[in-house]
């Protein structure tokens, strides 16, 4: 079917400034494709049904928009754990700031090293995971990262690595672009934690593939934060095996534009996927989580627990879907998606969708909004409890399903701390 | 302590007047109940005292010990050394007791200018009050009176205010929904904190929680108003004849 021509022609607008990098036959062929799919499904409109709730505008355009750069906090988000920290200035790997990528149990290369190498583990899967996404919804930005990446590191954990891996992003330039791709597989057996977090760029399109074979267990701590005016659309593509586990948890705060999708298979028979965000906006802030599980497998259990802390104008969008394809009997699929709206300003847009094929399964989902607990506010000032500071604790209870899903307790009591802190900075009084 | 005049309130948003002129003066070191029909304005008079949204002050005063507590926030009134023992407490899913009473303690030193109790030493101290009063380490592990029944969570409320030991104290219908053990145990923890410098508002329909917490004085309310006081003698009389005798003689 022929595109629109305004479709086409903004298509078109935005890959006149790209280049596709070099690379060996087989990477140069993954790029080439994914750009033919890009052509043929054309960047998001404002007609396209997956783009209901959130304008790719800003996305959209062959310019970053410029974003304000943040000085940087005193002690970093994850500064506390022994992890091997990888660093990337404006979207370039920075080999200097980044710790000796040589670590036990895992082989860590740069997207271009790993790219240029005729013969390579990352051939099967770099662009393979993210075609693999494109049906049945087109990921048009996921297909434009394939093709145009232009950094980013590919990591193979063949045992139980030491300590996680940490992408640490710095943001440098007000108008940078950056567009990295990452791709994991985590071997049979094998046990891997990826942390993330900092601005990345004015504007960041980030792609991570993931193979999760059998028995092996991939677990995912993100935060996306501390520059407001940041524009970000990052998708996770994950392929789970046999008696797998995937956790992946998102902390948000902030940003103009952020757009988190997610595209999880489970194709081994006793799976588990847990997908689990936390997002906290203020203002000027359009958050969306769009989340798509698809169970193939047998005796598979998925996950999706989405929280929201909106104010002041802020919007939080959720499009969730469990497919549970023929034969996947004995699925268990449970998704949640709440916002807490702490004023009459904030804004909460849900579309939860199930797909069921097979029928000895037990698939949940549940949305909703609501305001703090009046009651619960009144008994604990009745108890002392200053309002700002109730009404804080009320907030975390909130978002406690969502932080729960972080394993390690130690990242977890980071995440809840950056919490807490966002929340005192940005108290009414 | 607590010293009550006049005190008119109405609903805030309804122009409907609860009560109509309540006086009470609760010294230092007694206990007073308050007893009455439905309706009376009981319960109002617990929530306006802790300083819960929703109602007007349009007449009359409020102090303890002498500071005018209506001005103050329901956190300030609780600094202030004011407790109130709900009727019905609130389940708080996914904040943990122990953290709520730490953080409310906590609070109360602060705003005192006092210093906070570290987090070794409040073991100690709730694991000490916890156990006077039967509560066992689930429930203080367990999120606020989530799954709690109806004795457990009067029970939390008696440890709260053991804990925070305000000067004084309101107990709104504490026996409600207590099978006669369960009362016995709130009434035990309540009665060990009776003390010279402690006074107690104990609100109730029935002359049973009495049995177990001699009042001082006994107070009837009826229609938004205090219309008999007297000794325990009245408590018992409330529970021979019923309310009718004497709203009829005050009439």
């Amino acid at each position: 079917m022929a595109l629109p021509q305004a479709k086409l022609d903004a298509t078109e607008a935005r890959l006149a400034p790209l280049r596709l990098p070099d690379g060996a036959a087989w990477a140069r062929a993954a790029r080439e494709d994914a750009l033919s799919r890009l052509r043929a499904m054309g960047l998001p409109g404002p007609r396209d049904e997956y783009w209901r709730f959130t304008r790719p505008d800003d996305l959209n355009r062959p310019d970053a928009p410029p974003a304000a750069l943040h000085p940087g906090d005193d002690k970093p988000l994850f500064s506390e754990i022994d992890r091997l920290k990888i660093v990337f200035r404006d979207g370039v790997f920075d080999a200097e700031a980044s710790d000796d990528l040589s670590l036990e149990g895992i082989e860590i290369e740069r997207l271009a090293t790993a790219t240029a190498t005729d013969i390579h583990w990352a051939r099967d899967l770099y662009g393979t995971l993210e075609q693999r996404g494109q049906t049945p919804v087109a990921r048009p930005f996921a297909a434009l990262n394939t093709a145009f990446a232009t950094d980013g590191v590919v990591i193979r954990a063949t045992g139980k690595v030491a300590k996680p891996v940490h992408l640490c992003y710095l943001h440098e330039e007000t108008d940078s672009d950056a567009i990295l791709h990452f791709v994991v597989k985590v071997e049979e057996g094998a046990d891997l934690t990826l942390l993330e977090n900092g601005p990345a760029a004015a504007r960041f399109n980030k792609c991570l593939e993931v193979e999760v074979a059998d028995g092996a267990a991939f677990h995912h701590v993100r935060a996306q934060g501390r520059d407001h005016e940041r524009r970000a659309v990052t998708h996770i593509f994950a392929r789970l095996g046999e008696a797998s586990t995937f956790k992946s948890f998102t902390l948000t705060a902030n940003g103009v534009l952020t757009r988190n999708e997610a595209f999880i298979e489970l194709t081994g028979d006793n799976a588990t996927a847990h997908i689990a965000g936390a997002a906290v906006g203020d203002g000027t802030f359009h958050h969306d989580d769009t989340v798509f599980v698809t169970h193939d497998a047998v005796n598979c259990e998925s996950r999706q627990v989405f929280k929201k802390v909106l104010k002041n104008g802020a919007v939080g969008t959720f499009q969730g879907k469990i497919l549970v394809k023929p034969g996947a009997q004995k699925t268990d699929g449970y998704q949640i998606s709440q916002s807490l709206l702490l004023d009459e300003d904030a804004q909460f847009l849900a579309k939860p969708e199930l797909e069921i094929y097979a029928d000895d399964v037990a698939c949940s989902h549940g949305s909703t909004s609501g305001a703090i607990d009046e009651e619960a506010l009144f008994y604990l000032r009745s108890r002392g409890v200053p309002a700002s500071e109730a009404q804080d604790l009320l907030t975390l209870a909130f978002l406690a399903e969502a932080i729960d899903e972080i394993e390690d307790q130690d990242i977890a009591a980071d995440i809840l701390g950056r919490l807490e802190a966002w929340l005192i900075r940005h108290r009414k009084d | 302590m607590l010293k009550i005049n006049n005190l008119h309130v109405k609903l805030e948003d309804e122009d409907k007047q609860i009560l109509k002129g309540v006086d009470l003066d609760v010294p230092a070191g007694t206990v007073h109940a308050i007893m009455g029909p439905n309706g009376s304005g009981k319960s109002t008079l617990s929530y306006v005292l802790s300083g819960r949204d929703g109602y007007e002050v349009t007449e009359g005063t409020a102090t303890l010990e002498g500071q005018d507590i209506l001005e103050l926030e329901a956190e300030e009134r609780a600094a202030a050394g004011l407790f109130l023992a709900f009727q019905y407490p609130v389940e708080i899913p996914g904040v943990g007791n122990m953290t709520f009473m730490r953080t409310a303690l906590n609070a109360q030193r602060k705003a005192r200018g006092e210093d906070e109790i570290s987090a070794a030493d409040f073991l100690k101290l709730i694991r000490a009050k916890a156990k006077e009063l039967k509560i066992d380490a689930d429930m203080l592990k367990r999120p606020v009176n989530v799954g709690f029944s109806g004795g457990e969570k009067k029970r939390n409320e008696i440890l709260q205010m053991a804990l925070l030991e305000p000067r004084m104290c309101i107990l709104d219908e504490t026996d409600s929904g207590l099978d006669v053990d369960a009362m016995k145990l709130v009434a035990d923890g309540v009665n060990a904190l009776r003390d010279a410098g402690r006074a107690f508002l104990v609100i109730t329909h029935y002359q049973r929680l009495l049995d177990h917490i001699a009042p001082d004085v006994v107070h009837i309310m009826a229609d938004g108003r205090i219309v008999k006081s007297g000794g325990p003698e009245l408590a018992i009389e409330v529970e021979t004849n019923g309310y009718a005798d004497i709203l009829a003689e005050v009439a």
